[in-house]
């Protein structure tokens, strides 16, 4: 990024370019910001979901009096000083009695956010339970029609998975997989229940899952919502060009998945075939003096084929190895 | 014993080993959307509300195991690679559609001379860090903190020749220093301006050891210009030179050049003679009729306001009837 005020020391320019977009981005990190005014149930909530994302996750410990659907300026403000683009806003009031606010911002500005309801929390701490390993990637589990069917269902899906998938790995231990999320939506209400894995034997390599439950749970009830128009959405999940696989040549796949590539190869000299060796048509002295001479000026014009054929064809080595042995003969 | 029975034994113990195990299979009707990237699995599936009704909780967690055993099912079916005692499976690129946190970066735009260069063909040369230093016999860094040209690194300092032997050599040189730093960072400065298209300032005059003629007469005209009435109350130097090529200079369309382009501006000019209504601005017109609507939209609330709730008629009433009584007093002063 160009800046006119350039930092001051190299501490300051590698804090700066940590903050910079970039082409692979770093795991977002989330804020937890209590309101104005909040229930104990709120703040148990809040605490136990920072708690699920910690280690990208910043809990405001003060409250702060703002109103995200009012006005977001102060909200803005706060994810770019913390460099957080994910937000879970908790206020209660009589209007709006146990109030939850998902959000998630593009550029540190608000980019969709959904307020919720929260009835019947159950805290972890109900759950005489072992709980799962922080810093764990939870599995998230969506069942429901209205996931796929309603607009602010299938919007409050995604943010849902952007704000509990943790951070994007290549690879994940199999006896490690340890918690559960699962959202159910039923009866105009977002069910959201923690689980932790057992793995059981089940006579072949996968194992049978079982589960216990282990809290936080809680039913969500859809109240306001602020969602991003389609052209921003759209401009917000733009996949860079860099990152995009280049499409490879003369390569293809069938129905059955089976490869089939083109390759293109120079015309044989069927003249140096090796064929069958008969006596008969053994070269006579002379015949081979003119040859060796011949045979020289060729190998020295087609270098350049031979090798790029020997890269190509296993097959073509054999000639090789025949001319070899005649020049050993010789 | 026959070897058809021995077969027919290990056959019934693995049937009952595998009974006592509970199955890995799950029957679903629509098939459930799996993304390994993620560890997501989105099942379409309508509940069963009978089930759901009868024990909320134990149908919830039914429901999230069969989820979860499908995708490990999946999961499983991995390639497995050991990395010291774990066993680890590589898991694909998410596929779900996610925003992105901020935007996708852009280049940086090339600067002047990197531009120049690229014209030219100019390729940048790798230096080594380190140089050899033949008086200290080691190898130093070529720039910057104990480099050859250090500024603290001289404690003493050769009087040319030609010299004042009163001036002081060590702020000479750091101030020789200073001046190519702020050159360099005009320059940046500039690359800048240029990359935002913004208007490019000009530099003036740079310091230079030997400036010439030239250069001192471009240093004489900007100083006189640099006061706050642009140099006119400046009296004339004695033999004050004539400077040319300051200021604008008028460019000339070339004479042989496309018709098109002459034809175009011949019809601008004669287009705009004989318009009879002035041209419309048109983003002018729009913010108008914005203002306009704004403006409308919020009378109607106001009054709306006023027949509805009472809070805000209550408010707003004494209001009016302040700056009416105001109006009154003065027309009462005036008679």
């Amino acid at each position: 990024m160009q800046r006119i005020v350039k930092p001051k020391n190299q501490r300051v320019k590698r804090a700066l370019e940590k903050r910079d977009p970039k082409l692979v981005e770093n795991t977002k990190t989330s804020l937890m910001i209590r309101g104005g005014h909040t229930s104990e149930k709120i703040t148990a909530l809040l605490t136990e979901l920072h708690m699920l994302r910690k280690p990208h996750s910043q809990m405001l410990k003060r409250k702060n009096i703002m109103r995200p659907f009012e006005d977001q300026t102060s909200l803005e403000f706060m994810s770019q000083k913390n460099d957080a683009s994910l937000f879970a806003f908790g206020s209660h009031s009589k209007k709006r009695p146990h109030n939850l606010v998902f959000g998630r911002m593009f550029e540190h500005h608000t980019l969709d956010m959904i307020e919720l309801g929260v009835e019947n929390f159950k805290s972890m701490h109900a759950f005489k339970t072992s709980k799962c390993t922080s810093g764990t990637k939870p599995c998230l589990m969506f069942t429901g029609e209205l996931f796929d069917s309603d607009h602010i269902h299938k919007k409050l899906k995604n943010l849902l998975i952007d704000f509990f998938r943790g951070p994007v790995v290549d690879a994940v231990r199999l006896g490690g997989m340890e918690c559960v999320l699962s959202f159910t939506a039923v009866d105009e209400k977002i069910l959201m229940r923690s689980y932790k894995v057992i793995l059981k034997k089940s006579g072949s390599r996968t194992p049978r899952v079982e589960l216990t439950e282990i809290g936080p749970s809680l039913d969500l009830v859809v109240r306001r919502t602020r969602l991003a128009t389609q052209d921003l959405f759209k401009r917000a999940s733009k996949k860079p060009k860099a990152l995009k696989a280049k499409k490879k040549k003369n390569i293809s796949h069938d129905v059955f998945k089976t490869m089939h590539g083109r390759v293109h190869m120079e015309k044989q000299d069927l003249a140096k075939l090796q064929i069958r060796k008969v006596k008969a048509l053994k070269k006579t002295k002379e015949e081979t003096k003119d040859g060796k001479t011949e045979g020289g000026k060729t190998e020295d014009g087609q270098s350049g084929v031979k090798k790029r054929r020997s890269l190509r064809s296993k097959g073509q080595t054999q000639d090789g190895q025949s001319q070899a042995k005649k020049k050993r003969k010789e | 014993m026959d070897t058809s029975e021995i077969v027919d034994k290990v056959l019934r113990n693995a049937a009952e080993e595998e009974k006592k195990y509970k199955s890995i299979e799950v029957q679903r009707d629509v098939e459930v959307e799996i993304d390994l990237g993620n560890l997501l699995a989105c099942d379409p599936n309508a509940l069963d509300l009978k089930k759901y009704r009868v024990n909320k909780g134990d149908y919830l967690s039914s429901i999230a195991r069969d989820a979860t055993q499908l995708l490990f099912n999946q999961l499983w079916k991995l390639p497995v690679h050991r990395v010291e005692d774990a066993i680890t499976v590589k898991l694909p690129e998410p596929t779900t559609v996610l925003p992105r946190e901020k935007r996708v970066p852009k280049d940086r735009p090339a600067t002047k001379w990197e531009k120049y260069a690229k014209q030219k063909g100019i390729m940048n040369k790798k230096k080594s860090t380190k140089v050899w230093s033949e008086e200290e016999e080691k190898w130093i860094p070529r720039f910057g903190y104990k480099s050859k040209n250090d500024l603290k690194k001289d404690w003493l300092l050769e009087v040319p020749a030609n010299a004042d032997p009163m001036e002081d050599q060590f702020s000479k040189k750091k101030k020789a220093k200073q001046e190519r730093v702020a050159k360099n960072e005009l320059q940046r400065l500039r690359n800048i301006a240029r990359a935002k298209k913004r208007k490019v300032p000009g530099v003036g005059l740079t310091p230079t050891e030997k400036p010439d003629k030239t250069m001192v007469n471009k240093a004489i005209h900007l100083s006189k210009h640099s006061t706050a009435s642009i140099g006119k109350f400046e009296n004339k130097l004695p033999k004050e030179p004539l400077i040319k090529n300051l200021g604008k200079r008028r460019k000339f369309e070339p004479v042989m050049g496309s018709l098109k382009k002459e034809q175009d501006l011949q019809k601008n000019i004669l287009d705009g003679l004989s318009r009879n209504r002035p041209e419309m601005n048109v983003t002018k017109a729009v913010n108008r009729q914005i203002r306009e609507e704004q403006q409308s939209a919020a009378a109607e609330k106001r009054e709306g306001r006023k027949g509805g709730k009472g809070k805000g008629s209550r408010k707003a009433a004494p209001k009016t009837a302040g700056r009416k009584r105001t109006k009154g007093g003065a027309r009462g002063k005036k008679r």
